[in-house]
């Protein structure tokens, strides 16, 4: 573990502010560079969003830049999976997206071209195939999309895994709470205060009380995990109408979302909400996960249920992250904002966040993702 | 004097007292009720429902904790 | 299903039958709810076989009798696994799923043995005291079995006695506590008559049962289930054949209600003032779950709850005197049986901690938090909810426990919502 320098002396070239994924992730890629870098955490490794999400590693294609963003993620997330340990937990599952109708058969085959035409391997199936893939969904169904480089991982033990090399070449404190960033001072609760070169705000819901020129809002979701049921599933089911609910900005909303586990478990999604944001399970909103799940997979309602938790996604007005420098202080870079795609998406924004750092060009336009859009937003409503 | 009645364990008959749970049936048939995550073999150990190391299958359900569940003639119970 | 009751009372043991007793006689329409298919508690289990001689006797007797007479209703073989709303709690029988609403809750959940990891505590045959005794009065035949019965807590002579009368062979009775503390419990019933001569009795009834003082397990030896046991004596080391090591450190609270529905803990136990109440308005909780102190605690604890709930303060604030004496006995225990430091040092780096997910020692130790140590290892992530290895991780590394969540207990996820699996 390195030491707090205080005052003038700046022993770091970053800090990045929180150990989620995204921080985590941040560090990593800055800690490779070369760069000194210092992760303050005021909890645990992983023990937010981090903690509460299912680890879904998914192509999204919401909007283009979007499906940019979850790309390059996927590919970075492919570079790094001979490096993981086993106790994260990968499996390349891929992704099913279901259709019930002909009219989500005919979205099946707009995200096929589309998916192709970015070189994401995927395929049609007819309500056959589907059956054959996951012989548990109810029948008939008019068919779906099977995308097959999305995976399933462990995020909070990723977290840890990507901070072990920070650790030893700059610095990890956790249990250390940031009060306020000002320039590039950072003052901790206890009153430490840190300059640096730079400062990385991946705080997730937590960015918004640190840097000020943007919005954010908590989207609460609930999960439920069963006990092992291996066989059961094996990719990840998500209706097609999870678009739909994924995009409402307001209403509650739930959609079925069903992943398997490497230890055989399944976790059952997904929902959001707005507006709560005490923890507490929500009866109401479990009736209608588990309404939905049983709607497409009967046989999940006899599976033995283990725990319910909930969870706060960092929201965004128009549902893409913030990366790159807050509009109000060019040394504080932000990393937060990324709803329900954090764990797929920490590695190109980790990308993204080092190439600006470094002065490098990014294989992918950055302009979709920076802070100041925000601004012109709020400027222009 | 006591009565006995037949359960089958792994389809084999297992002869246990009228009344008894299912795990004494598991250590009567001398088999473990099921094999841990690394496969090791384990047996029922706080016989009050809390350690859940006697879950096996009992009447085609899954993860049963069978030190709660008193035996019933012809019952079909499965080691997971 | 849903029903409504003015009195709902969770746990069948002593505590649950006096409170769901003392409400029904004051008029009130009270339920009482446990997990088992039969009332009376680990302590009093009536089952199969009664506790002595084919008939319940003492206490049990009387407490039994009076639970028959009244219009008390039960629901046995049920578990509650959620509180979806401030008075009301659901609970499961199976695929079965009942809403059960309340103007008043008493909680009487008890108590779980405290198993402690150590190298070979996996192995087939090797239970909890508490466990073994529950599993041979549900039926496990015994007669002949070698036994070592090990751990810490009164519990353990009772179970030695108890298995040696159904005709099992106790090789050996093993204390953790020291014979100097045992003596000082001795002293300190002085003031308790009924416990001495408690005391008294199985002091004769385990004679001959060799007991070994200072004395506990450092291994289960065995290629498919247990043939030995090693242990450690006074710091020789020992070894003694065996088809069964019944092994529990004393009993832990069962707080995961109290905690689901927003009580308030200190430390392990649920807050209570002495009339029983809890911090959350209507809710009370009697029993082991306010401290460890056996059957005269719980059934003292569980009158003055069943009373008050029901509106009769007066005749619970009679009570009051008794309790006192209680509490001091279960103050007693704590000091008597408080584990030795050294079994910190039982479970080896390769020692599995968490049973139901197969976590190591050493995957465990090394994480700052409870919470750190679930997220990074899994520990306590499995099917008991970390209801043993958490308990043993509050020993060995002074961790406390995380907020609990529904489902409490496990349960079909039809049953979450209140549904059957078949009608999806």
């Amino acid at each position: 573990m390195g030491h707090l320098v205080t005052g003038q002396g700046s022993t770091y070239d970053v800090v990045v502010v929180g150990a989620g994924i995204v921080g985590a992730a941040c560090a990593h890629f800055l800690t490779r560079e070369g760069l000194r870098v210092a992760v303050l955490e005021k909890g645990i490794v992983g023990g937010g969003a981090t903690a509460a999400g299912m680890g879904h590693l998914v192509a999204m294609d919401d909007s283009p830049a979007q499906l940019a963003l979850t790309k390059l993620s996927l590919q970075l997330w492919r570079g790094l999976l001979e490096e993981l340990p086993a106790s994260a937990e990968y499996r390349e599952t891929g992704t099913l997206w279901i259709a019930t109708d002909e009219e989500e058969m005919a979205e099946v085959r707009r995200k096929y071209g589309l998916y192709s035409s970015m070189g994401l391997a995927c395929e049609v199936l007819d309500g056959e195939a589907l059956a054959k893939a996951e012989s548990e969904l109810r029948r008939p169904l008019a068919g779906a999309l099977r995308v097959l480089g999305d995976g399933v991982v462990y995020p909070p033990v990723v977290a840890q895994f990507l901070l072990r090399e920070v650790a030893e070449r700059g610095a990890l404190f956790t249990g250390r709470s940031v009060s306020s960033i000002e320039g590039n001072v950072i003052t901790l609760g206890d009153g430490t205060r840190i300059s640096t070169g730079y400062v990385v705000n991946a705080a997730g819901c937590s960015a918004v009380d640190l840097t000020s020129g943007f919005v954010m809002r908590k989207r609460k979701g609930h999960l439920i995990i069963t006990d092992r049921y291996p066989g059961f599933l094996r990719h990840q089911v998500v209706e097609l109408g999870y678009l739909k609910s994924a995009h409402s900005v307001t209403a509650d909303s739930v959609a079925f979302n069903l992943q398997p586990r490497a230890t055989g478990q399944i976790l059952i999604g997904s929902s959001r909400q707005y507006e709560d944001e005490g923890a507490a399970v929500d009866d109401d909103i479990v009736r209608k996960m588990v309404e939905r799940a049983c709607a497409y997979m009967p046989g999940v309602a006899r599976l033995s249920a283990l725990r319910i938790w909930t969870g706060f996604r960092a929201a965004t007005p128009d549902k893409l992250p913030l990366i790159g420098p807050s509009p109000g202080n060019p040394k504080v870079l932000l990393a937060t904002g990324h709803e329900g795609l954090g764990i797929t998406t920490s590695m190109a924004t980790a990308q993204l966040i080092t190439d600006m750092l470094l002065g490098r060009s990014s294989p992918i336009a950055r302009e979709p993702y920076l802070p100041s859009r925000m601004n012109y937003e709020a400027a222009h409503a | 004097m006591p009565e006995f009645i037949l359960v089958l364990v792994n389809e084999v008959p297992v002869r246990v007292e009228r009344g008894s749970t299912v795990a004494v049936a598991l250590f009567v048939a001398g088999v473990p009720a099921r094999r841990s995550v690394n496969g090791s073999p384990r047996s029922p150990v706080c016989g009050m429902g809390v350690c859940m190391e006697c879950r096996a299958e009992v009447d085609g359900v899954l993860h049963s904790r069978t030190c709660q569940i008193v035996c019933e003639p012809n019952m079909q119970v499965r080691t997971q | 299903m849903t029903r409504s009751f003015d009195v709902l009372v969770v746990g069948a043991g002593p505590a649950g039958i006096a409170a769901a007793v003392c409400a029904a006689d004051e008029g009130r329409e009270v339920a009482i709810v446990d997990e088992n298919p039969h009332p009376g508690g680990q302590i009093w289990r009536i089952g199969r076989e009664n506790t002595e001689h084919g008939k319940v006797v003492g206490d049990a007797e009387v407490w039994m009798r009076r639970l028959d007479r009244t219009s008390v209703q039960s629901f046995l073989g049920w578990h509650i696994f959620d509180a979806p709303a401030p008075k009301v709690l659901r609970a499961a029988w199976g695929p079965e799923v009942a809403e059960l609403h309340f103007k008043s809750l008493i909680i009487a959940t008890g108590a779980r043995e405290r198993l402690l990891p150590f190298p070979g505590w996996t192995l087939p045959n090797v239970l909890g005291a508490g466990g073994l005794q529950a599993l041979v009065k549900a039926g496990l035949p015994i007669r002949g079995k070698r036994v070592v019965v090990a751990g810490t807590g009164p519990l353990l002579i009772a179970v030695a006695v108890y298995l040696r009368q159904k005709g099992a062979d106790v090789v050996a009775l093993c204390e953790q506590a020291s014979t100097s503390n045992l003596l000082k419990f001795g002293i300190g019933l002085l003031g308790q008559p009924t416990k001495l001569a408690d005391a008294v009795r199985f002091g004769w009834q385990s004679r001959g049962i060799p007991l070994r003082t200072s004395c506990w397990p450092t291994a289960a030896l065995g290629r498919d289930k247990l043939e030995r046991v090693a242990l450690n004596d006074n710091g020789r080391a020992v070894e003694i054949e065996a088809d069964y090591l019944a092994c529990g450190f004393h009993l832990v609270p069962n707080c995961q209600l109290v905690s689901l529905v927003g009580c308030v803990l200190d430390g392990s136990y649920v807050r209570v003032d002495e009339f029983q109440q809890t911090t959350v308005a209507d809710v009370f909780s009697a029993g082991e779950t306010t401290g460890v102190g056996g059957v005269e605690a719980a059934l003292v604890e569980g009158q003055i709850a069943g009373l008050t709930a029901a509106g009769a303060r007066q005749k619970a604030a009679s009570l009051l005197k008794e309790r006192n004496a209680t509490r001091r006995f279960t103050r007693l225990l704590d000091r008597t049986y408080a584990l030795n430091p050294d079994l910190r040092r039982l479970p080896a780096s390769d020692t599995i901690v968490c049973r139901c997910e197969d976590v190591s020692m050493k995957a465990v130790q090394g994480n700052a938090s409870w919470r750190e140590a679930k997220l990074q290892s899994r520990v306590g992530m499995g099917a008991c909810q970390g209801r043993i290895c958490g308990a043993a991780c509050e020993f060995l590394f002074g961790w406390g426990m995380e907020s609990v969540r529904p489902p409490i207990q496990p349960v079909p996820v039809g049953s979450l919502i209140g549904t059957r699996a078949e009608n999806f």
